[in-house]
């Protein structure tokens, strides 16, 4: 068979040595290698605004960005601290809330409403799911789906905050630009902050309580305590977004709990690849827009993003990025065997 | 008080009935199913089809929709969970993508508006000491602790039964003794479907058959396995009851709202407390640190 007489050899380039993030360069050329994705994708995301100039596309790319916020906060938890967080939309929710009750009840203009639902917000979240830190796995997977759930039944069933009617008439940005540039330099900020991040010394200790949790004690270091400041990161990210959320649509109500905010990151993480970090943003730059043109066949959006998941999951799990990682990192080509 | 006890009593069952497929997939064998909750509303809606759209009568609709279902969940561990096998995050959210796909798709294909509902067995009541209860809940009942029993039977004392148990407690031994774990987890599988598939034959006719329907069962199959422990098989028919009467105090005494908070928070508190729940004591290392 002609499969069985050559297979594919993969070679890295020359200028990476070792391992990931360390390259060795000896010319303009090779920094120009480097950079180039970098700057494409942050030139791309700041020119984004001009290429679509009509309104209905500028809330599109909010849209995108909030959900990259997301992503971005399951991916660094789950591929670098190894809590699957299910529940994405209980930080939504949670950073929505309190955005809108600090602008509706005490009147505070957005630009403070923001960073102190995001802190306050990251803080509460972190406080609420810190008695499930020591869980592992598919136990901590399932209580995470089970909050944002479990908060939207008890405000429904408390009647609080505004019950199901949510809280109306929350101040919007200022101008359309203004919350565009908001997003999107958050979500750059946050993407290069968490790589940053996650190649520092406490990233290593992240990915040790991911990979072994009992050598990680074993070196003296309390293992939930490093999970609560990842989960705080990562609710920080979470709550921002729903503050934008709540800010750009002027309302906050249970729907903000609802899987959308839960499902659709994953998804974007699975079709973008895991554990890159830039996969997710990637994969909400394909997934949210192609969800807004679905948008006439209702609850079908869900139903058509369940299924990529299912197939991106079963099929190819590796996901874009590190599939154009390592077509761009490595020379391929066929050898006799 | 008699009617909290007979109410209490029939809510636990219908808790167990839901909940006894999730069960047997994912407490006894190990593959999480988080597609039960869609294979329950698909079971209520072909049955509803072969009813009213083809014509035939109520038993052998019945018979064919859990046929279906039966067989919906081995296409589905064929064809999607067995190549994530082994990876449980995998495992979860392909199995809850294949359940979203395809709740949102029944949803939107059309059914939705218009009620679906299917006819009750017996129609009528009767009164017991003083309460009115209508037959079919006092029928849910039998069929409830029959179709208990039954499993007890069979994975206590067929080989199939008992090759269910040894892959949950330790795959490797069970492959040893000579087990095909594949086949295993797929009938695991197309059984808890079928199980799906009778719980909503025989508890849809008491409401109407919504799309909703399908992510509540899910919660609620969910709460009962955690609570109860995920292994054992006492535990989960506990743990109906413990919820059971749980949700009807909180009705009666708090009002109907309460009635999911309730499970969602014994799903939180256990999972914080005792992940392992409150009558299992399996592989409590690979649960917490």
């Amino acid at each position: 068979m002609a499969s069985g007489e050559r297979r594919k050899e993969r070679l890295d380039r020359g200028i990476k040595v070792r391992s990931d993030g360390i390259y060795a360069l000896l010319s303009w050329r090779e920094l120009g290698y480097l950079i180039l994705p970098r700057l494409v994708l942050i030139v791309g995301l700041l020119l984004l605004p001009f290429v679509m100039p009509s309104l209905y596309w500028e809330r599109v790319i909010s849209n995108v960005c909030l959900y990259a916020l997301l992503a971005l906060s399951f991916d660094f938890l789950a591929h670098y601290v190894g809590l699957v967080s299910l529940g994405g939309a209980l930080f939504i929710g949670t950073g929505a809330y309190i955005a809108a009750l600090l602008n509706k009840s005490l009147g505070f203009p957005i630009i403070l409403t923001i960073p102190i639902a995001s802190v306050s917000g990251a803080a509460i979240c972190t406080l609420l799911l810190l008695p499930c830190l020591p869980l592992r796995g598919v136990y901590f997977a399932i209580v995470s789906l089970m909050y944002p759930l479990a908060a939207m039944r008890i405000i429904e069933a408390l009647n609080i905050f505004g019950g199901t009617d949510g809280i109306m008439g929350v101040d919007s940005f200022p101008y359309s630009w203004v919350e565009q540039y908001f997003v999107l330099v958050m979500v750059i900020l946050f993407l290069f902050g968490l790589r940053r991040l996650v190649n520092m010394d406490i990233g290593l200790v992240f990915r040790g309580v991911k990979d072994n949790d009992q050598a990680v004690r074993a070196s003296g270091m309390s293992i939930t305590y490093y999970k609560a400041v990842a989960v705080f990161i990562a609710s920080t990210m979470g709550c921002l977004a729903g503050a934008c959320l709540t800010h750009i649509y002027m309302f906050s109500g249970i729907s903000l709990f609802a899987l959308d905010f839960s499902i659709l990151p994953i998804a974007a993480t699975v079709i973008g690849g895991g554990g890159t970090l830039a996969g997710p943003v990637i994969g909400c730059f394909i997934l949210v827009p192609v969800s807004e043109l679905l948008r006439e066949f209702g609850t079908l959006r869900i139903a058509f993003y369940a299924v990529i998941l299912m197939a991106f999951i079963v099929f190819k799990s590796e996901g874009l990025m590190v599939y154009g990682q390592r077509k761009y990192h490595q020379f391929e080509r066929w050898v006799k065997i | 008080m008699l009617q909290i006890l007979i109410y209490g009593t029939i809510n636990s069952i219908q808790l167990a009935l839901m909940a006894l497929g999730f069960a047997l997939v994912y407490g006894i064998s190990r593959v999480p199913n988080f597609a039960h909750g869609a294979i329950y509303v698909v079971a209520g809606f072909i049955t509803w089809t072969f009813l009213k759209a083809v014509g035939l009568n109520y038993f052998l609709s019945a018979l064919i929709a859990i046929l279906i279902t039966g067989i919906l969940g081995a296409l589905i561990y064929r064809f999607m969970l067995i190549r994530v096998r082994g990876m449980a995050i995998s495992e979860i959210i392909a199995s809850y993508a294949i359940g979203l796909a395809i709740l949102e798709g029944l949803r939107w294909g059309g059914f939705k508006g218009m009620t679906y509902t299917l006819p009750l067995f017996v129609p009528g009541s009767v009164t017991l000491g003083g309460v009115p209860v209508d037959i079919h809940r006092l029928l849910l009942i039998g069929i409830g602790i029959a179709v208990i029993a039954l499993l007890w039977l069979f994975t206590h004392y067929t080989r199939i039964g008992l090759a269910l148990r040894g892959m949950a407690q330790d795959e490797r031994a069970a492959l040893m003794l000579g087990i095909d774990s594949d086949m295993m987890a797929l009938l695991a599988t197309a059984f808890g479907s079928m199980l799906a598939g009778l719980a909503a034959i025989v508890l849809l006719p008491l409401g109407n058959i919504v799309v909703e329907a399908g992510y509540n069962v899910l919660i609620l199959a969910i709460a009962v396995c955690i609570v109860g422990g995920l292994g054992s098989w006492m535990g989960a028919v506990l743990a109906a009851f413990l919820i059971g009467f749980a949700q009807i105090l909180t009705v009666k005494y708090l009002g109907s709202h309460y009635q999911m908070v309730v499970a969602l928070l014994a799903i939180i508190f256990t999972l914080i407390m005792r992940p392992s729940g409150l009558f299992g004591r399996q592989k409590e290392l690979e649960e917490r640190v």
